[in-house]
């Protein structure tokens, strides 16, 4: 899956999410999940398991705690489909 | 298939009397009387409510109920509270004996009311125990098997 469809599917994952919809409308890959979506950090564990429903993948917890942005997500997803 | 993640055997598996002491509420803010059952997957507690709560006086002045709040927080003592310290104690990265479980999300539906004198059984059904949060389907019954609340909560461990 190229680079462009897993940052779609990220966004659509996270967006409801957010608490901050300024940020959402102008969401890129520099995006923080936590400081500029607002989203809450017991919801983290939810969208790392959103991720491994929709990437029919698993997220170890090491790579599930290296994303703190838009762009760290995309890179772990990349990283696991390969 | 294994899941990898479900795969570690236990450390250790608590009794309900021992997962019993290590809930941190006290009186007037404990909804646990008792752990009639517990295992990785489920628990069952019970409460019974005085006729003497706190809230009782207010809620309502000649018609005591007990709170909406108080049902879920009853509800989560038993469903996220005391499975969360069990499910800790059987994870050997985890200090159940130095673990706070904060509420973090609740989305419950009501359909009967709770008095003084009722007790109350809760049955909490593990959704996921991850990365220390933990998601339960709960249903709260009088005596009767009246189903009084049911709905999804969910909780985050952390040191305090």
């Amino acid at each position: 899956m190229d680079r462009d469809k897993i940052y779609e599917r990220v966004v659509e994952l996270v967006r409801p999410l957010s608490k901050n919809r300024t940020a959402v409308e102008n969401i890129s890959e520099d995006t923080s999940i936590l400081e500029d979506l607002q989203v809450n950090s017991a919801r983290l564990v939810d969208l790392i398991l959103a991720f491994e429903d929709e990437f029919n993948i698993e997220v170890d917890d090491d790579a599930a705690d290296s994303v703190k942005t838009i762009g760290d997500a995309v890179d772990m997803l990349a990283k696991q489909l390969g | 298939m294994v899941d990898p993640r479900q795969a570690a055997a236990p450390t250790r598996a608590l009794d309900p009397s021992s997962l019993l002491a290590l809930v941190p509420q006290s009186s007037p803010f404990r909804f646990v009387d008792e752990i009639l059952d517990v295992d990785e997957n489920h628990i069952v507690g019970r409460y019974t409510f005085r006729d003497d709560e706190f809230f009782y006086a207010g809620h309502f002045p000649a018609k005591p109920i007990t709170p909406g709040v108080i049902l879920v927080e009853t509800m989560a003592q038993i469903g996220l509270v005391a499975l969360g310290l069990y499910l800790a104690a059987e994870s050997p990265d985890i200090d159940e004996q130095n673990l706070l479980v904060w509420f973090t999300e609740a989305d419950v539906e009501f359909t009967g009311i709770v008095g003084p004198g009722d007790q109350v059984t809760v049955r909490a059904e593990k959704i996921y125990f991850r990365k220390l949060k933990l998601k339960v389907s709960a249903e709260m019954t009088l005596a009767d098997g009246t189903v009084v609340c049911a709905g999804e909560l969910a909780g985050v461990g952390s040191k305090p």
